[in-house]
């Protein structure tokens, strides 16, 4: 009787916990449906309010006090320009940074310093590169508010991304590979420069397309070295029609970028302007969701194609 | 057959040295391009002690001006009025109050996540989710901003009559959504971490998956989940556009989250979106504003990267 009944309580305790599980299944569901169901009203609100702007003519117009005739033309030329900046000046950077930190550099105090110190970089907020960029290259090294100058802090804002993802990838390459390339009668640099890169190549990729991502959709470090936000006219044309063909003048001249452009146009009180403030954020959204995307889908088939 | 032999002989020496030279370029090709990959990694060290030099040199200039004690205890932060005053404190009322809210959605919301990926879902779910989430964390915050102010705000209004168009409730609670995804991400990677044996064991014992999960993985993760809990309170104290579009910018020393004001970081962009001039006394405030937002990021980082390395090292 007594061990019947002892039975019915343990019963009794095995079906509270089982319902608790049942419970907690549940929350974390819904905890991640607040999570995703955040993201569709965000992204529906600013298609409900900035789909009707999008048109040819929002792409090929300069930014206007009237906000029907206003467009993005100066701010995505403004984009593409700095990214290309920061492209050219973080990806050699971190690469060689990863490169040194995982394949050269003896275990000392001093790696130990540029590994903490690169782990502590990343979680500087980006107001801060702002603040630096303002008193480094605009005043101190005279490059003012220029496209160049922009670029590279954004460089150095997304350095510790590169620098990261490309010791990752060179650290998931077997010890094997580097031997046989040592007995081959390679040195360090050959066996670098001819197997290690080029098998983490998608995986450093991943990481740069991660980074740019992140660098498009910054304002607060290009509001700080002070962007203007009004800008209606384009850099000068980086080809030219007589020798030498180039130009870099396009480098120092004043722009506006996509996220500038956009804080201009929230904090205006009028709200025809938050129509073009949503049709920019779209724009900008779908630009770093492609972006995440291929580099997420890029790891995905990395992970499933290479096996050691 | 002789001379033949010689002169193998002699190709071969001729070679040899020939080799000699070769290798001697090779080794010093080889350290000039060690230099340079040395160059940039010492490159990020640099930036460290720029950004640090930077800040530290405007503000010593601002400490010029104003006391250390005004600075930390004047209730009033007036810089560009006539009648400046110098107290990092309504600033600072703004970051907390703004932090709080934003990690008390964060951090229950995101380690429910992160329980429930790590330990509940199935592993279509899971691989299908985190791909998600990553994607939520790679939204500029800009869009976050005008999520906060057009859609949020409006939203509360519904419930609370009296809210402001501009408040840190709501620059918050859109904060706090915005790291979820950090958060999760981070405390997942941690209890993912803890060996399957110990899983296992408590099973074996009769455990549900709810207290496995309370019980042995998150106290066996602790140090992780904690480091994951720092780096978020960091995040939330810089974070920037969201606040300075949805909390308005006006320094109101207040803990009432219902009220707009103003955070050290909103401080800065308001200041940038001016016309300082360089080297006036309104331009080196946001350098001090500055330094006192890398101090307390800082102090959370390294706090989060003692504590990820303790778990790094036990498993």
């Amino acid at each position: 009787m007594s061990d019947e009944k002892k039975l019915e309580e343990l019963r009794v305790v095995i079906a509270r916990h089982k319902r608790r599980d049942l419970m907690f299944l549940i929350a974390g569901v819904l905890a991640l449906m607040i999570a995703l169901l955040t993201f569709i009203a965000l992204f529906t609100q600013m298609l409900i309010d900035g789909a009707p702007r999008l048109s040819w003519e929002f792409f090929t117009s300069f930014p206007s006090r009237r906000p029907e005739s206003a467009g993005i033309l100066s701010a995505w030329v403004g984009t593409t320009l700095v990214m290309l900046v920061t492209a050219i000046s973080a990806i050699p950077l971190g690469v060689a940074a990863g490169v040194y930190l995982e394949e050269y550099a003896p275990k000392n105090l001093f790696t130990e310093l540029i590994e903490i110190n690169v782990t502590n970089l990343a979680g500087v907020p980006s107001i801060i590169y702002g603040l630096l960029a303002l008193g480094l290259f605009v005043y101190q090294l005279g490059l003012g508010q220029s496209i160049l100058a922009a670029g590279l802090t954004l460089a150095l804002l997304i350095l510790p991304i590169v620098i990261v993802a490309t010791r990752e990838a060179i650290r998931s390459i077997p010890v094997a590979i580097r031997e046989g390339s040592y007995a081959l009668g390679a040195t360090k640099w050959e066996t670098v420069a001819d197997h290690l890169l080029p098998y983490s190549a998608p995986g450093i990729l991943t990481g740069i397309i991660i980074g740019l991502a992140r660098a498009i959709g910054e304002t607060a470090p290009i509001i700080t070295i002070g962007a203007l936000t009004f800008i209606a006219f384009l850099p000068p044309s980086p080809i030219k029609s007589e020798f030498p063909f180039i130009s870099f003048e396009w480098l120092t001249a004043p722009f506006t970028v996509m996220p500038i452009q956009m804080f201009n146009w929230v904090s205006r009180p009028e709200e025809e302007f938050q129509f073009n403030a949503a049709a920019a954020g779209l724009i900008l959204v779908v630009m770093t969701l492609a972006m995440n995307a291929l580099a997420i889908y890029l790891r995905y088939r990395m992970r499933k194609k290479i096996k050691w | 057959m002789y001379s033949k032999n010689v002169k193998s002989t002699w190709e071969k020496k001729d070679r040899s040295t020939g080799n000699l030279r070769y290798s001697y370029r090779r080794h010093l090709k080889e350290k000039f391009i060690e230099l340079l990959l040395l160059l940039a990694a010492f490159f990020s060290i640099l930036i460290t002690f720029s950004i640090i030099f930077m800040l530290v040199k405007e503000s010593i200039i601002f400490f010029q001006h104003v006391s250390i004690w005004e600075f930390l205890t004047d209730t009033q932060w007036t810089p560009l009025f006539d009648d400046a005053h110098y107290g990092i404190l309504p600033l600072v009322s703004g970051t907390v109050v703004s932090s709080v809210i934003a990690l008390l959605v964060a951090l229950p919301l995101g380690t429910t996540i992160a329980i429930y990926l790590s330990e509940f879902a199935s592993y279509t779910v899971r691989e299908t989710a985190k791909p998600f989430l990553e994607l939520l964390g790679g939204i500029p915050t800009i869009v976050y901003g005008y999520f906060a102010l057009l859609f949020v705000t409006p939203l509360l209004q519904l419930i609370i009559p009296d809210l402001p168009g501009f408040s840190l409730l709501s620059a918050g609670l859109v904060m706090g959504i915005m790291i979820i995804p950090y958060v999760s991400s981070m405390t997942e990677d941690a209890m993912r971490s803890v060996p399957m044996h110990l899983r296992e064991g408590s099973y074996a014992m009769g455990a549900t998956k709810f207290q496995t999960a309370i019980k042995v993985v998150m106290p066996a993760a602790f140090s992780g989940i904690a480091a994951a809990y720092i780096l978020a309170i960091s995040r939330a104290v810089g974070e920037t556009m969201v606040v300075a579009i949805a909390a308005g910018m006006q320094p109101n020393l207040t803990w009432n989250p219902m009220e707009p004001a103003a955070t050290i970081t909103a401080y800065i962009v308001q200041v940038s979106l001016g016309d300082l001039p360089h080297g006036s006394i309104g331009y080196q405030t946001i350098f001090a504003a500055g330094l006192t937002l890398l101090l307390i990021t800082l102090i959370f980082n390294i706090l989060g990267h003692l504590l990820r390395k303790r778990y790094r090292e036990t498993y």
